[in-house]
């Protein structure tokens, strides 16, 4: 007979938590070789193609800078949500309420306005516009304690059709010629590229900032104490006087702020108008979350981290071309990794001992 | 299976991490009897029984049924040699009704539309032993002590001629209490025989046959209930003689700090746990509060230092209204906390040390500017009440969570003491400290109080009551039985007045 014993693992040194890392990734590509091997692919041909697909050229490095704004933008708000233990799986659609709101004012102001006054301007817009739709499950969970993933989730969804229904409706732009969308933003409030690229740097250079001042954030200041605090033990926050209330509001104001100005990057940088939910996205607000775990939840090392994701992002689409798998594909790596980042967490935390002894019976 | 007649625990021992919970404990207990264990809080008898239902395995010794020693696994084996234990917290299931929950513990329950055959044999033992009880009720809908008698039911439907009652009338009414002492004489007609866990005198002696005291893990009196009376039962419990031995210098009283007016205050089970208490503290003062835990201590402290809601009277703090206000206006008001459940409500695991080290003060000028932590002065902070209150860790970069339940309790009480409180409410902040560790705390205790601070003292360890308090309180489910100067000579019966036996 087998018995299995877990016990708290107490001293985890930095080599450790590295390592469960690295062993994770390795066993969630072993797992994610199965399934290439079922859909009749050489799993190593398929996993060498990603790479060099997303890292291996200067197209695909460029594309994966690109796709990395969002992710790090995403992820590292998402690192200061979740270590307050507030589970925000709504990241998507604050950030589509972030593009809602970027558009609606540059489509308003921008044809006056110079673009070092209407950029800034549309920034804030998607700062406020995803870090209401954050506020909203926040306020739900400390006032009426529903459970924030489940109004996270849904949110989701309220605010896709919401914003499917101003493209095909209300918002429906001329120029669209009866499809859905609106007009293009004016070329004031369009962010500058980084020529032969699609890298729409002052995004970039503001998602760096925001993973350099969270950090600070979470290690310097009352705040980001207060809400460790919470995240540990709420009975000890509770006792320490700290007010979940207003903790809890400026953490997701900040976590679905960041989306926000994700979103503001995606339509002012790179689709220049409000489409589809879908296109704008592209599940970036869920693809965070791995990003958000992988970093440790650590804000700078989701500057790594996303890079990781996008390149994932980056070669899945190179293998649908070349190997002609479907689009779920990538889906399917994203959450294998997930899921065995999660269960890497636990063995990190855990230690597991088999005993064999010769059964009595 | 057979019907036990006699059950025996010889030299049962049991230790964790290396504290003896039950050191060579003999007992027995035979048809148509009635056992009582009493003693105090952590006196090792919900461990001694846990070992009987196979919840814990000896270290060593037997245990016999009918002079022939067994082995208990598990409790599916316990119940199978006929032990049944009806616990403190119930283990059943809020939204399932009565035959669904006693359904499915019953061995002979059909696969098929169960309820039907079981419902018969429910009807059946409770016109036997006089409960009743609506079966088809949910268990949310009943009171608490309706559901013990279903766990009763449940027991002696299993087969149980061995019934062990942990702490049955801790939850009970006054009228349940009766129901209950009336069946269990019943089945005590009927050949069973039960083992009766409580701390509380009257009860013992109301019910038992023969009671024996626990004191540490130890057996240190057996005594047939007709022989003896609740004084010397009260002496074996506590386990000595109260003796009146004062290092500490006299004060004189300061002026009042803390006023505490008729508060009542609800506990976790939505009962009252604390009922129209009040009373003074002054400066200069250690104020004790003595009883055996769970009763209503930890709701007056978290009342007190806000953590807990009070339902109706009023704190007073130097005068000013602290009623219901947040812990951190508390605080401010110069009430420091030691709470009872350090580790659920005094740290935070997976920060620091240093962090853990300003849990309630990182809002003070001294450690933050503006919206920033200072983290030098903090850290200063945190190897001052290192060094001081020797806390042992190799840094205080590591988390808290990798030091010893001892170290973790030092720098609570380091981070509490240090900002020298006006009134510092402390609750068993002894409890797990070596000899030196707790001559240390006491000593600073005493400095706290010649300084002009007032201490409020919660404790079960007598002699630290009354080696440390100018006045002390005895309480018992909710009031207090009797305040007193400590060195008042009623207090030779404190034993009677922790049981509940006698208010002065």
């Amino acid at each position: 007979m087998i018995r299995i014993k877990t016990t708290n693992r107490y001293n985890i040194t930095a080599l450790r938590s590295f390592m469960t890392n690295i062993l994770s990734l390795l066993a969630a590509l072993v797992v994610i070789s199965i399934i290439f091997l079922i859909a009749g692919v050489n799993p190593i041909f398929a996993i060498y193609e990603i790479f060099s697909g997303s890292f291996g050229s200067f197209y695909g490095i460029k594309e994966t800078i690109t796709k990395a704004i969002p992710l790090i933008l995403i992820g590292s708000g998402l690192t200061l949500a979740f270590r307050a233990k507030f589970w925000n799986i709504g990241a998507e659609g604050q950030m589509l309420m972030g593009a809602v709101f970027a558009t609606w004012t540059g489509l308003t102001f921008g044809e006056a306005l110079p673009s070092y006054i209407i950029v800034p301007m549309i920034f804030l817009a998607g700062f406020i516009g995803g870090g209401l739709w954050g506020i909203i499950p926040a306020i739900l969970k400390i006032k009426y304690s529903i459970n924030e993933v489940i109004s996270t989730l849904m949110l989701n969804y309220i605010c896709a059709d919401f914003l499917t229904m101003l493209i095909v409706g209300p918002w429906k732009g001329k120029a669209r010629f009866g499809f859905p969308g609106t007009n293009n933003l004016p070329d004031s409030a369009i962010l500058g590229l980084i020529p032969g690229s699609r890298i729409h740097y002052a995004t970039l250079i503001l998602a760096f900032i925001c993973a350099v001042v969270l950090a600070v954030v979470i290690y310097k200041t009352r705040f980001g104490y207060e809400a460790r605090v919470v995240g540990e033990n709420p009975e000890a926050g509770k006792y320490a006087g700290i007010n979940f209330l207003k903790t809890t509001l400026i953490l997701m104001a900040i976590s679905g702020g960041l989306a926000g100005l994700a979103g503001v990057g995606e339509v002012a940088g790179i689709h220049h108008y409000l489409g589809y939910p879908a296109s704008i996205s592209s599940g970036y607000g869920f693809t965070a979350i791995i990003v958000a775990w992988l970093a440790k939840l650590n804000p700078l090392y989701a500057v790594i981290s996303g890079l990781f994701f996008a390149g994932i992002l980056v070669g899945g689409d190179a293998i649908q071309i070349s190997l002609g798998l479907p689009a779920a594909t990538v889906e399917i790596v994203n959450g294998t990794l997930l899921i065995f980042l999660i269960m890497g967490d636990y063995f990190l935390n855990n230690k597991i001992t088999f005993t064999f002894s010769s059964s009595t019976k | 299976m057979k019907k036990i007649k006699r059950l025996e625990m010889r030299s049962i021992s049991k230790s964790f991490h290396g504290i003896h919970a039950n050191k060579d404990i003999n007992l027995f207990v035979e048809s148509g009897e009635i056992l009582g264990l009493l003693g105090e809080n952590g006196a090792g008898k919900t461990t001694l029984m846990n070992i009987l239902y196979g919840l814990y395995q000896p270290d060593s010794g037997q245990v016999k049924i009918n002079d022939k020693t067994i082995r208990i696994n598990n409790p599916v084996e316990s119940i199978t040699h006929g032990i049944g234990m009806v616990h403190q917290h119930f283990m059943l299931i809020q939204n399932h009704s009565v035959i669904e929950n006693i359904a499915l513990g019953y061995k002979d329950t059909p696969f098929f539309f169960p309820k039907i055959k079981i419902r018969d044999k429910i009807e059946e033992f409770s016109k036997k032993f006089d409960f009743h009880i609506d079966v088809t009720k949910k268990i949310w809908q009943l009171s608490a002590g309706e559901q013990q008698r279903v766990e009763i039911i449940k027991a002696l439907l299993n087969g149980a001629d061995l019934l062990i009652l942990d702490e049955p009338t801790s939850v009970l009414t006054p009228q349940e209490i009766k129901d209950l002492i009336s069946i269990l004489r019943e089945m005590k007609a009927k050949g069973h025989m039960v083992i009766f866990i409580s701390h509380k005198l009257d009860e013992i002696m109301d019910i038992c046959d023969r009671v024996l005291v626990l004191q540490k893990g130890q057996i240190v009196g057996e005594a047939d209930t007709k022989d003896t009376d609740k004084k010397s039962l009260a002496r074996m419990m506590v386990g000595r003689d109260i003796v009146f031995n004062i290092n500490r210098e006299k004060l004189l009283k300061g002026k009042k700090n803390l006023s505490v007016e008729n508060i009542s205050v609800m506990g976790d089970k939505g009962q009252m746990a604390v009922k129209n208490i009040s009373f003074e503290l002054f400066k200069n003062e250690i104020f004790g509060i003595a009883g055996v835990s769970g009763n209503g201590q930890r709701e007056l402290a978290e009342a007190i230092t806000g953590i807990r809601p009070i339902s109706a009277g009023n704190v007073k703090m130097n005068g000013k209204d602290i009623t219901n206000k947040s812990p951190r206006q508390i605080y401010d008001n110069g009430v420091s906390h030691v709470p009872e459940e350090r580790i659920r409500f005094g740290i935070a695991p997976g920060l620091f040390l240093y962090d853990n080290a300003i849990l309630k003060q990182h809002h003070l000028k001294k450690f933050s500017k503006r919206y920033f932590l200072k983290y030098n002065q903090v850290k200063n902070h945190t190897k001052n009440i290192i060094n001081e209150f020797k806390v042992s860790t190799h840094s205080i970069n590591s988390q808290i969570r990798n030091l010893s339940g001892g170290n973790i309790q030092k720098l609570i009480l380091g981070r509490e003491i240090s900002e020298q409180p006006q009134l510092l409410v402390a609750s068993h902040p002894t409890y797990g400290l070596d000899v030196g560790a707790t001559e240390f705390l006491r000593k600073h205790l005493l400095d706290l109080r010649r300084q002009g601070s007032a201490v409020l003292l919660f404790s079960e360890d007598l002699e630290e009551i009354f080696e440390l308090c100018d006045r002390v309180a005895v309480i018992f489910d909710g009031e207090f039985m009797a305040v007193l100067d400590s060195d008042d000579e009623r207090f030779s019966d404190i034993g009677l007045m922790m049981a509940g036996s006698k208010r002065i």
